[in-house]
Formats: structure tokens, C-alpha cells, sequence
């Protein structure tokens, strides 16, 4: 893990987050001497909630918030399977609604409530659609799952907010709770173990039978 | 113990535990989030620091050049490993190209350079400094092109035959001559190959991720120069593998020279990019089957050619195995033939063989059924064989496939079918159905346990063996479990570390039956220490809700626990009862597919497999086995395909965006029904392989779904819909 003084931020290097991120929240102001941005990793502090609990970090700004949970904060129930947004395994809340982890940077998510898999619930006290998973079987290997299990979590929330999907019938109107709209707003996350017909039975026990 | 002659009663013919649907034991750490996989074992040493990898921008040639200098100054790296200061490196049994190249280079994205550094975005950016020179020599890429020069391969079978094939095809009334085409595959399991590396004294110690112990630590030390004494790997969780971590990989060989470089522990995964075509794949396949056929639907000919490639050194993919054995007819022939390509690194892929070639033979049977006008269900019935056909003094230690066939047909609604293809409409899709049977031999191989019944009546398990997502962790315990009758609570099960006895291991569906038959072994040697510590007679001895009955008494396990820790180690080896009994799986595939008339897209509406498998030890976690198989075969005929750069060597959709694998909605409600018969020829749990079972078949009965739907036959996979839409019915 990194931190202390040695890695300091630059005046410029600041500037330029600054620019990029604005509205990312106070920047700690430089120390150091403008140096070549290859020389000293920006950093930067960020402050959110994870799970609940107040985070304050120094970080790289080029670290991810998947790179931020699992790395520095070693809550490392949230996965890396492709770190390109293309597998979901990733799939954290923050303010509510589902991300890909890998996709957005720590330094993006000043004062932000994240909620990972860890948040959930944990052994021995479970949340019921993690209790589905097991009970279902929806999982094999178990790489997916944390992300699989954020995204049912998720997915039946928009449902009940009346987001609509790729393939709901209409945009004004509130989509139904069908097996269609429940794959299609999960295909985001792959499982290659196959488990995808027992994940459809734990999230219908949950979210009751559909329409 | 040594398994050589039929199973009769026994333990775990009780069925209190095994055969029982129980959820996963390590079930409420995967839904939380707390199983660690290897990357992730920040706890087992301090200081780790980061590795990054880099691998070959060419497919092949030599390294002339590599400036590591802005690399090395870039902050916080503290080292790099290339093969200029790896030190003097062998390669593992089990490798054929070299895990880290250079100077010569044998494939793309071949792992060159691993960078380590503080962060891993320092390591990220400074190995993306490194700029090396190469001098690219032409290869072969093209399987098509490099067929004519295919060799028959030095060893692994390369021609069968029986009869006289040649004067039967020649005779026959009713034939078929065709080529398929598989394409390459990639596992694209979902954990990056993953490792953290410390040394210690001489002695390396690697969290991993690999399937098979044994076989890591083995070309650990044999790539290393090391005594493999001073190896240890531990691989508890492994994120799926599909024979993809089989294997030594370059994660776990660069984790361990750049911890000795450094002087720290370090860690490295495999970018998603790279592991397409850094790690190995299915190779693809040119598959040529002639089919001889009486007017009454009885084969006569059988013949099956493969023609896939690989590096020098690699072995062919053994597409024609199954078809010595499905189907009965009097003239057969077999032939593999390997051509040398300058692809990455072909190899095992679940169900190697069998996945491919049935993709093949049994759109063949398809086509032959239809030619002879028969029912493909009945026309695979009545081929049959009750026999090894190549060696008919041989029997099947069991063999229920027709029972597959009828059960399947009958729970599917298979008399709905029209024979006639492009018949059946529902709104603007065609519908259609297929059917495909399965075949995958269930290998035996031995496998070691040790059980411990510590003082405070726990049962601890340990083996090195893995779980996949296959469920190992659940059958061990419900195996031990049911040997000493105790609760699956009072049961521990270690795996994965390569300080226990070696297992099966996890691979070719042979991890289920050989593991927990490892264990039987070991419980059997525990079971005779307890009832001596208890004078008790051993012949009559009852373990059963927590006591031993023997004449007249029963006496709890914890009385004999009390008085010390009870260890027993064993394992199971195998006599010549695989050799005097063919011993395999069956399957019977069942798929319903639309195919939208206007635009040819196809989706799986719905999907069966009957499996015989012998005895089915959790019918939970041996369903979500099948279940994913069929998904991957859903994959397989529809969508997986590495797409060749013929120009430059590589596979150039190398993501998971590009490379595209079944996502939900392109799965329906599956569903499987298991025989369940015990094969006591098999080992004492009577149980088969079945992991690999549901990607056999599964693909062409999708592909046979498509062609009833529509009439289009597709005879080079994957198919899609660019290969249907100019023959579309109106």
C-alpha cells in the first residue's frame, strides 16, 4: 500500500485532476516541486462510506474504485474478472444504483455511500437474495457471485423505480417483473460456470413469482 | 486401497449424506464475498508488492532488443525479470511453449517481462514503458491451409480401426460424407490466473489458482531448478479453470522469479487481454465423417478424421474418441492428424474431444436420420451397441443411453417435432427441436486423503485436491460424513494445498469419483483406528449419528476422540477393472430453438439432458454441473469463436467483449434429469464423472435444433445467423 510524504502531489498534477475531476471534492494542496508526471504518481485524498462505515484514503489517482476496495481497504468480495467493464464481477452500489467497480475511479466518488457484497450481508447473516444464491445454487466456481448478487439486488430495485429496460414495451410505463426483463438487466454479468438458470430461480424467490 | 474388483454393500450405499441435494458448505463465503481466491491473500504474508506482465507483440521471431530503461526508472518500480536475468529456467512436463519467452518468441502475447512495483498502477505504467525490438519470422496461422502438411501425431492413438471400413462404405446403401469445422475456443474462465509469491530459506511458497497440486508443484520445480520439496502451492478457491489452470502458467512461474528478484513477496494476475492468447485454448478442428447406412437405418461404416494444429511439441485435439465407442457398426476407422501452427499454445478445454467431435458426428447423425428417413432418436437407438465396438469381448461396465434417449424424447415433448425442417411457425420465428446423444469415459486415476478426528469430535479433511465450482468441498465432507457418521457440521474439509496427499486433482470429470473414493479410503483406515481404540469388533461396526454400534454397544465418537487425536491417511488405486470394462458416461441433449424469420437471430427456448452417470453423490451441485455445461455449449454452437489474425498470429478478439460467451438472456430454464444408477465397477462410491458429460452432445443438439427450425444446415460453427440468413424459408 502506498502513502506518506514521498508521494506528494504535483502543483500541475493537481491542476490537472483538478480539471478532470471537479467537483471530486479538496484536493490537499502540493508540497513539492513541479516535477515530470511521470516522476510522482498523482495522489490524492478521497473520503466516502463503504458499507456504512467513513473511508478516508490517499490514493493514485489512477486507482480504480474496484483497485480501492480490494487493494486498500482489502475488502476484496468485489472481483476483477476483466478490469474493462465487459464481465460485471466487479458490480458494487454507490448511492443506490449498480456500477462496474473497474470502470470508475476512487478519486470520482467523494462523499459517495458504497455498498460491496461485504455490505450485504455476511456469513451467518445473510441477505435473503444471498441466502437464494446458496439455497438455489446459483453460483459454482463463486467468482461471479458477489457481483451476480449486487446486480439481482439492483436489478429488482430499478424495477420497482419503473426503469425501464432493453427489452421492456414501453418507456412510460412501469415494466413487469418478467424472466425477459429480469435476464436482460442481468446479462451485464457473466457467470461461465453456467449457473445462469438457478440465479433466474433465486432472484424470481425473491422478488416473488413473475407476471 | 486398492479398488480391483466390483464394489459390493458399503457405507455409502446408505445415502444419509451422500445422494442428498445439500447446499455448498463453502456456500455462505462465496454469496459474501469472503472465500479468497489468489489474488486476494492480503493475510498469508506482509509486503507484497506488485508484478505486471507483459507478453510478445509478435507471434514468432526473436527478441533483438528490449530497452528496459525508462521502465526501470519509472517510480516506484523495484524490479524487472525478463528471460535475459531470469537465470537458467526448465519447462514444466506439462508446458509446450515456454512461460516466459525471449529471446526466441513462439506465440503472441507470450509473457516476456514481468515489472514489479509499490502499486499496480506503478507497475501498469512503468511495464508499458518497456520497449522491445523484435524480429518477426513468417508462421503458419491458417489450420485450413496447414491441413494438407498434417502429420500423424508420435503418440496418443492416432488410427483406430475394426473391420473393413473401405469395402462396408463402399457397399452401403445409404451414405454421407461431410466436414464440420469447430473453431478455437477459449475457456474464459471468470478469475484471471492469479499468484502471490514468497520465498523463504530456498523454498517458494505460491497462492495460486491451478486445478491439479501435483502437477503445479511438480513443473514448479522443474521449471525453477528446485528440489520439489521446496515448492509449496496452496489453491483453496480457484474461480473456474475448464482445464484453462491445468496447467503451470506464467502467472504463477514470473510471481515466483520476481518475489526472488525483489526480495519480496509479489503478486501478479493476468490481464483479461492477455489471457487469450498468453494462456492455452481449444483448437480447433477439420472434421471429416463418412457414414454407411443399411435402408433400415443399422450403420455399417463408421469413419471419423480430425485434423487440428498446435505448436511443435503440442498435442492434437482427440475429436474422433468418442466415436469408437457410441454407436455400433462392423467397418470403422479413426485418424488424427496434427499440423504445426504458430498459434498460442493449444490444450485441454472441458471435455477435450469429445466437445468438438460430437459437434460433429452428431449433426452427422442428424443428417444421416434424415437421409434414411428416420426418427434421430430411434435412428440412435438402434445403433446402439451394448459393446466397445472396436473390441467386442469388451463390455460397458454400464450403458443407458437408449433409456436417456426414450426418457429425454418422452419429457420433452419430442413426437411434437415435424421431421420436416421450416415447418413449425409461431409468429414471426421458426421453431425447432434437436437432439444429440453424449458420451465422456469416466477415468480413474488415484487419489489420497488424510482424515483426522481430533479431540473435540471434528473431522477434518485433508486433501489437495480442488473445487472449481464443481462442489468438491460439499461431496468430501458428505462423503466423510457419511463414512463415520457425523454430522456435515462436525466436518472440515482442506483443499488445495499441496502439503496434503495428492488427489485426482480436478480435471477430465474424473475429480468427483476419484476424490471422494480417496477419502472412502482414508475413512475406511480411521473407522478400524476407532474401533480399536474401542475394542470393538471391526466386521460389525455401525458409525451412525455420532456412534459406533458393534454387538450390543454403541459408543459415541467423541468418547473415542477424547483419548487423542485419531489421524489416518490412504487413498484409492485401481486395478484393471477400467481395462476389462470400458467405463462412461451417457447423455441424452435435448434443445427447442426460435430462429426469427426475418432476421435469422437464435434464441434457446428451452433445453433437457438425461444423464447416466452412475451414482450421483449431491444432485444439487451435479445439476448446476450439467446446467453450465449446457450453457457452454449453448456457446459453443452459437456464439464462441476466436477469431484468427492470419496476417500476424493471434487471436484477435481477446476480451470478453469480443470473445463472446452465453450471458443470461441467452439462457433459458434448463433442465436435467440424472438416472442415478451406481456402477459398482466404477469405485466404492459408484459414482461417475458428470462435469464435463453436459457439454457432450449439447452443441449439436442445439445446431440440430436450428437446422429443424429452418432448414439450413450449418456445418461450420458456430452458427449464426450471417450463415442462415441467405437460405432462410419464406
Amino acid at each position: 500500500m502506498i502513502g506518506g510524504d514521498e508521494f506528494d502531489i504535483s502543483r500541475r498534477a493537481v491542476l490537472l485532476g483538478g480539471g478532470a475531476l471537479a467537483g471530486a471534492g479538496p484536493v490537499r494542496a502540493a508540497t513539492r516541486k513541479e516535477t515530470d508526471m511521470q516522476d510522482s504518481p498523482t495522489m490524492m485524498e478521497v473520503s466516502f462510506s463503504v458499507n456504512g462505515e467513513a473511508r478516508r484514503l490517499r490514493l493514485d489517482t489512477r486507482t480504480s474504485l474496484l483497485d480501492a476496495l480490494r487493494e486498500h481497504l482489502q475488502l476484496t468480495g468485489s472481483k476483477k474478472g476483466c478490469d474493462h467493464g465487459q464481465c460485471g464481477a466487479c458490480t458494487v452500489l454507490v448511492q443506490g444504483r449498480r456500477i462496474n467497480s473497474c470502470l470508475s475511479l476512487a478519486v470520482m466518488h467523494e462523499g459517495d455511500e458504497i455498498t460491496t457484497i461485504e455490505g450485504l450481508g455476511q456469513p451467518g447473516e445473510l441477505h435473503p437474495m444471498q441466502a437464494a444464491f446458496l439455497h438455489h445454487d446459483g453460483f459454482q466456481c463463486g467468482y461471479c457471485t458477489p457481483g451476480q448478487i449486487c446486480s439481482a439486488v439492483a436489478v429488482l430495485a430499478e424495477l420497482q423505480a419503473g426503469i425501464p429496460s432493453h427489452v421492456s414495451p414501453s418507456l412510460t410505463e412501469a415494466p413487469t417483473l418478467s424472466e425477459a426483463e429480469l435476464r436482460e438487466r442481468m446479462s451485464g454479468n457473466i457467470c461461465r460456470c453456467g449457473a445462469y438458470s438457478n440465479i433466474m430461480e433465486a432472484m424470481r424467490e425473491i422478488a416473488g413469482e413473475p407476471a | 486401497m486398492k479398488f480391483d474388483a466390483p464394489a459390493t454393500t458399503n457405507p455409502i450405499d446408505r445415502q444419509r449424506f451422500i445422494g442428498q441435494p445439500l447446499d455448498r458448505i463453502e456456500g455462505q463465503l462465496k454469496v459474501t464475498g469472503s472465500a479468497p481466491y489468489a489474488y486476494e491473500r492480503h493475510e498469508v504474508v506482509p509486503d507484497q508488492a506488485y508484478g505486471y506482465i507483459i507478453g510478445a507483440g509478435i507471434a514468432k521471431g526473436r527478441i533483438k532488443a528490449m530497452d528496459l530503461d525508462a521502465a526501470r526508472a519509472a517510480p516506484g518500480v523495484l524490479g524487472i525479470v525478463t528471460a535475459a536475468n531470469a537465470g537458467k529456467l526448465g519447462k514444466g512436463k506439462r508446458n509446450t511453449a515456454r512461460l516466459l519467452g525471449g529471446p526466441e518468441i513462439e506465440h503472441y502475447d507470450q509473457a516476456i517481462a514481468i515489472v514489479v512495483a509499490e502499486s499496480f498502477e506503478m507497475a501498469r505504467a512503468a511495464a508499458l514503458l518497456i520497449r522491445p525490438d523484435y524480429e518477426a519470422q513468417p508462421g503458419q496461422f491458417d489450420l485450413a491451409a496447414a491441413q494438407e502438411r498434417a502429420v500423424k501425431p508420435e503418440s496418443g492413438d492416432p488410427d483406430s480401426g475394426f473391420g473393413d471400413f473401405a469395402r462396408d462404405y463402399a457397399q452401403a446403401p445409404v451414405t454421407l460424407d461431410e466436414t464440420y469445422t469447430t473453431p478455437d475456443q477459449s475457456h474464459a474462465m471468470m478469475e484471471p490466473h492469479a499468484s502471490i509469491a514468497a520465498w523463504k530459506d530456498g523454498a517458494v511458497t505460491i497462492w495460486t489458482s491451478n486445478q491439479m497440486i501435483a502437477w503445479g508443484k511438480a513443473d514448479v520445480a522443474e521449471t525453477l531448478g528446485l528440489p520439489p520439496e521446496k515448492v509449496r502451492l496452496d489453491s483453496p478457491y480457484v474461480g473456474g479453470g475448464f482445464g484453462g489452470k491445468l496447467f503451470l502458467r506464467a502467472d504463477c512461474i514470473l510471481a515466483a522469479l520476481a518475489a526472488r528478484e525483489v526480495g519480496r513477496p509479489v503478486k501478479v494476475a493476468l490481464t483479461r487481454p492477455m489471457i487469450f492468447n498468453n494462456t492455452t485454448h481449444r483448437p480447433a478442428t477439420r472434421q471429416r465423417i463418412r457414414l454407411g447406412a443399411a435402408p433400415d437405418g443399422r450403420l455399417l461404416a463408421i469413419a471419423h478424421e480430425s485434423w487440428s494444429g498446435n505448436l511443435p511439441g503440442g498435442a492434437t485435439e482427440t475429436a474422433v474418441h468418442q466415436t469408437r465407442l457410441l454407436y455400433a457398426a462392423p467397418g470403422r476407422l479413426t485418424r488424427t492428424r496434427l499440423a504445426r501452427l504458430d498459434l498460442p499454445e493449444g490444450n485441454a478445454m472441458r471435455a477435450p474431444g469429445e466437445a468438438s467431435g460430437l459437434m460433429a458426428l452428431e449433426v452427422a447423425m442428424d443428417e444421416m436420420a434424415e437421409r434414411l428417413g428416420m426418427d434421430p432418436v430411434q435412428f440412435r437407438i438402434l445403433n446402439d451397441t451394448r459393446v466397445d465396438p472396436e473390441n467386442p469381448g469388451r463390455p460397458f461396465s454400464q450403458r443407458h443411453l437408449v433409456e436417456c434417449l426414450k426418457r429425454g424424447a418422452q419429457r420433452f415433448g419430442w413426437a411434437q417435432r415435424q421431421a420436416k425442417p421450416g415447418q413449425r411457425r409461431e409468429g414471426g420465428a421458426f421453431i425447432g427441436l434437436g437432439v444429440a446423444a453424449g458420451i465422456r469415459n469416466n477415468l480413474l486415476t488415484k487419489s489420497a486423503a488424510r482424515v483426522r478426528l481430533t479431540r473435540d469430535c471434528r473431522l477434518i479433511v485433508e486433501t489437495d485436491m480442488t473445487d472449481i465450482g464443481t462442489g468438491s468441498y460439499t461431496i468430501i465432507a458428505q462423503t466423510a460424513a457419511e463414512m463415520l457418521g457425523l454430522p456435515m457440521a462436525q466436518v472440515e474439509v482442506r483443499l488445495g494445498d499441496s502439503d496434503s496427499p495428492v488427489s485426482a486433482g480436478s480435471g477430465g470429470q474424473w475429480g468427483a469419483n476419484n476424490a471422494t473414493a480417496g477419502v472412502y479410503a482414508a475413512c475406511v483406515g480411521l473407522r478400524q483406528l476407532i474401533v480399536a481404540r474401542l475394542g470393538l469388533n471391526e466386521a460389525d461396526a455401525v458409525f451412525a449419528d455420532g456412534r459406533v454400534q458393534s454387538g450390543g454397544n454403541r459408543t459415541a465418537l467423541a468418547q473415542a476422540a477424547r483419548q487423542g487425536e485419531l489421524v489416518a491417511e490412504d487413498g484409492i488405486e485401481y486395478g484393471d477393472l477400467a481395462e476389462r470394462y470400458q467405463q462412461s458416461t451417457f447423455a441424452a441433449h435435448f434443445a427447442e430453438v426460435s430462429v426469427d424469420a426475418a432476421t435469422a437471430e437464435i434464441r434457446v427456448r428451452r433445453m433437457l439432458a438425461v444423464c447416466d452417470a452412475g451414482r450421483i453423490l449431491n444432485p444439487k451441485s451435479a445439476r448446476s454441473q450439467v446446467i453450465g455445461a449446457m450453457t457452454m455449449g449453448v456457446g459453443a454452437a452459437l456464439m464462441e469463436e476466436l477469431a484468427v489474425d492470419h496476417q500476424r498470429g493471434y487471436f484477435a478478439n481477446h476480451d470478453l467483449a469480443g470473445y463472446e460467451v452465453p450471458v443470461h438472456a441467452d439462457i433459458p430454464h434448463q433442465e436435467v434429469v440424472f438416472l442415478d444408477e451406481p456402477d459398482p465397477l466404477s469405485s466404492p462410491m459408484k459414482a461417475k464423472g458428470v462435469g464435463e458429460l453436459g457439454l457432450c452432445g449439447a452443441a449439436a443438439a442445439v445446431a440440430n435444433a436450428v437446422y429443424n427450425a429452418t432448414g439450413v444446415r450449418v456445418r461450420d460453427y458456430p452458427v449464426t445467423l450471417d450463415k442462415l440468413l441467405a437460405a432462410m424459408p419464406a
